[in-house]
């Protein structure tokens, strides 16, 4: 156990390294946030009252969005282990005492949790402080606070669960570009980060409910706005759990196939 | 003791002929070719032996150590190390084992070398005493003092390879598998890393293979030779050995030829090249 909490230390302090970084990036997401409330705000006057979502719950999800961006988004892969299947550096994780695969998963856990810490308290307290339409709001109640985020670290854990096998993936493919594209843009879409999910015909909802890439961050944010209550947020934590044993065990099944037909590139 | 035997590795790669026209052609069909790495290895080396594995360029010699430390699984034979397969039990063997990949680094880029150590400790839960003597013992042998606080990315090669060295022993490992850990150093180095490896294996017993193409580090370390070509096993024995399997034919490159030449003329007559 202490092995991986020194992975994730690891990667903290190589997220606290950059600080140049995350100041821009602050900013980038301040400004798309901004935007997005803008964008909603101009579509909420004109069909308010057709719109699945209130306008309050739509500024709470973009300014979750924002400011958990590196927690859920899944084209934040780690470009070092793709290196390293890609040139061959696998052969010295193999030496290790270790699951490669909860190595992995802990230093994926670690880099975002870290970078996630770094940049939600800014965002989150200039959220809090825009003018009045723009403005944050504060969780619906204790239990929904509560709930966010118990299903933030759930949904967070299906994220990296894809991400590894991806990685795993790719001892197969070698090249991780297109899993790259496919990342970026489909399950972008299908998780709810370009736009929220409620936003979808009911016959396409129906169909992405049925995949993994709903229980990521459309879960918490819309139990934080109030959005997602009752028995449809119970069976949401349910599912939650059910996909991340899902990707967990696919991903170990997979690693062990891996296992036994790596091949180190480069000699 | 490491005991190997009949084991095979064949790789599938893809080729193609040069061009654009083949690449697209590639895009829909590929040519694969089977590609024999080891066909049929076996050998027997017993503890705190030190053995100088060489050959030619793609002859197996990397693919062994491999197989070796469980990385690759072979496709079949079978290769018992203190009782273990390394590939079947792999997280218990590399417990035992250290490795050196001499054109890779474990190091971590960023962060100075002193870092990856202390991770490294953590990760063999190598105790604070023991990793404290360990590293001051190695500090001193390969002369890291002032390497240690540096980050990796600005170490020369040689310096590197120092570091890589060290970081592969911090866990006290019963053998040492060496993938060319001379390539690119100067000759201050060499001789470091010679002396180095020689009084690991005098005082501390442990078992050390390694690959080179510097025929000077067998020379210097090895008193047991495997010489392999295209996937087998061609000869076993002393350096003497080695030097009259070269020069049985031909006169010329008697006693007094130079080992490069001694082997060259080897792998000529195998027709291993």
């Amino acid at each position: 156990m202490k092995k991986y909490y020194l992975f994730f230390k690891l990667r903290f302090a190589a997220g606290v390294q950059y600080r140049m970084a995350s100041i821009t990036a602050l900013t980038t997401q301040l400004i798309w946030g901004l935007m997005e409330c803008l964008v909603y705000k101009v579509i909420a006057e004109t069909y308010g009252e057709y719109l699945p979502m209130n306008y309050t719950s739509i500024v709470a999800y973009i300014w979750l969005k924002e400011a958990f961006l590196v927690l859920f988004n899944t084209w934040n892969t780690d470009k070092d282990i793709f290196g390293m299947i890609m040139n061959g550096d696998v052969a010295y994780e193999l030496c290790r005492p270790f699951s490669v695969y909860s190595m992995w998963f802990s230093r994926s856990v670690g880099g975002r949790i870290s970078e996630a810490l770094l940049r939600c308290f800014p965002v989150l307290l200039c959220a809090f402080l825009m003018p009045k339409p723009y403005k944050m709001s504060l969780p619906v109640s204790g239990g929904a606070f509560g709930l966010f985020l118990l299903t933030t670290i759930l949904g967070m854990g299906i994220t990296v669960a894809f991400c590894t096998l991806v990685y795993m993936l790719c001892f197969f493919t070698i090249s991780p570009k297109g899993w790259k594209m496919v990342l970026v843009g489909a399950v972008d879409f299908l998780s709810g980060n370009i736009i929220p999910l409620p936003f979808f015909p009911a016959s396409v909802l129906k169909i992405v409910e049925w995949l993994p890439f709903a229980y990521m961050q459309n879960v918490p944010f819309r139990i934080y706005c109030g959005d997602m209550v009752g028995e449809e947020m119970f069976l949401a934590v349910f599912k939650q759990v059910f996909w991340l044993i899902v990707l967990i065990g696919l991903g170990v099944l997979l690693w062990k196939r891996v296992e036994n037909r790596i091949v180190v590139q480069g000699g | 003791m490491i005991t190997m035997e009949n084991v095979c590795k064949s790789y599938k790669v893809a080729k193609r002929n040069a061009g654009f026209g083949e690449a697209c052609k590639a895009l829909f069909h590929r040519s694969y070719e089977e590609i024999q790495a080891l066909n049929d290895v076996s050998f027997t080396i017993h503890d705190g032996e030190m053995v100088g594995y060489i050959g030619p360029n793609g002859a197996g010699k990397s693919s062994t150590i491999k197989i070796l430390s469980g990385i690759l699984t072979p496709d079949s034979g079978t290769c018992i190390i203190d009782g273990r397969i390394p590939w079947k039990t792999r997280m218990e063997h590399v417990r035992q084992i250290g490795v050196v990949f001499g054109q890779r680094s474990q190091l971590w880029w960023d962060i100075p070398v002193i870092d990856s150590f202390e991770l490294l400790k953590e990760i063999y839960s190598v105790s604070t005493l023991r990793y404290k003597n360990k590293l001051e013992e190695l500090s001193e042998l390969l002369q890291l003092q002032e390497l240690l606080k540096t980050p990796t990315r600005q170490l020369s090669l040689g310096q590197r390879m120092r570091c890589e060295i060290a970081a592969s022993l911090l866990h006290e490992p019963r053998l040492l598998f060496l993938d060319e850990p001379t390539i690119g150093l100067d000759a201050v180095s060499k001789l470091a890393v010679r002396d180095f490896i020689k009084k690991l294996n005098q005082e501390q017993k442990t078992t050390v293979i390694l690959t080179t193409h510097d025929m000077q580090d067998i020379e210097a370390i090895a008193e047991r030779v495997i010489l392999i070509g295209k996937g087998k096993i061609l000869l076993d024995g002393t350096l003497t050995d080695l030097r009259e399997a070269s020069a049985m034919q031909e006169e010329s490159a008697g006693n007094s030829a130079n080992l490069d030449q001694v082997v060259a003329n080897l792998y000529r007559k195998m027709n291993i090249m």
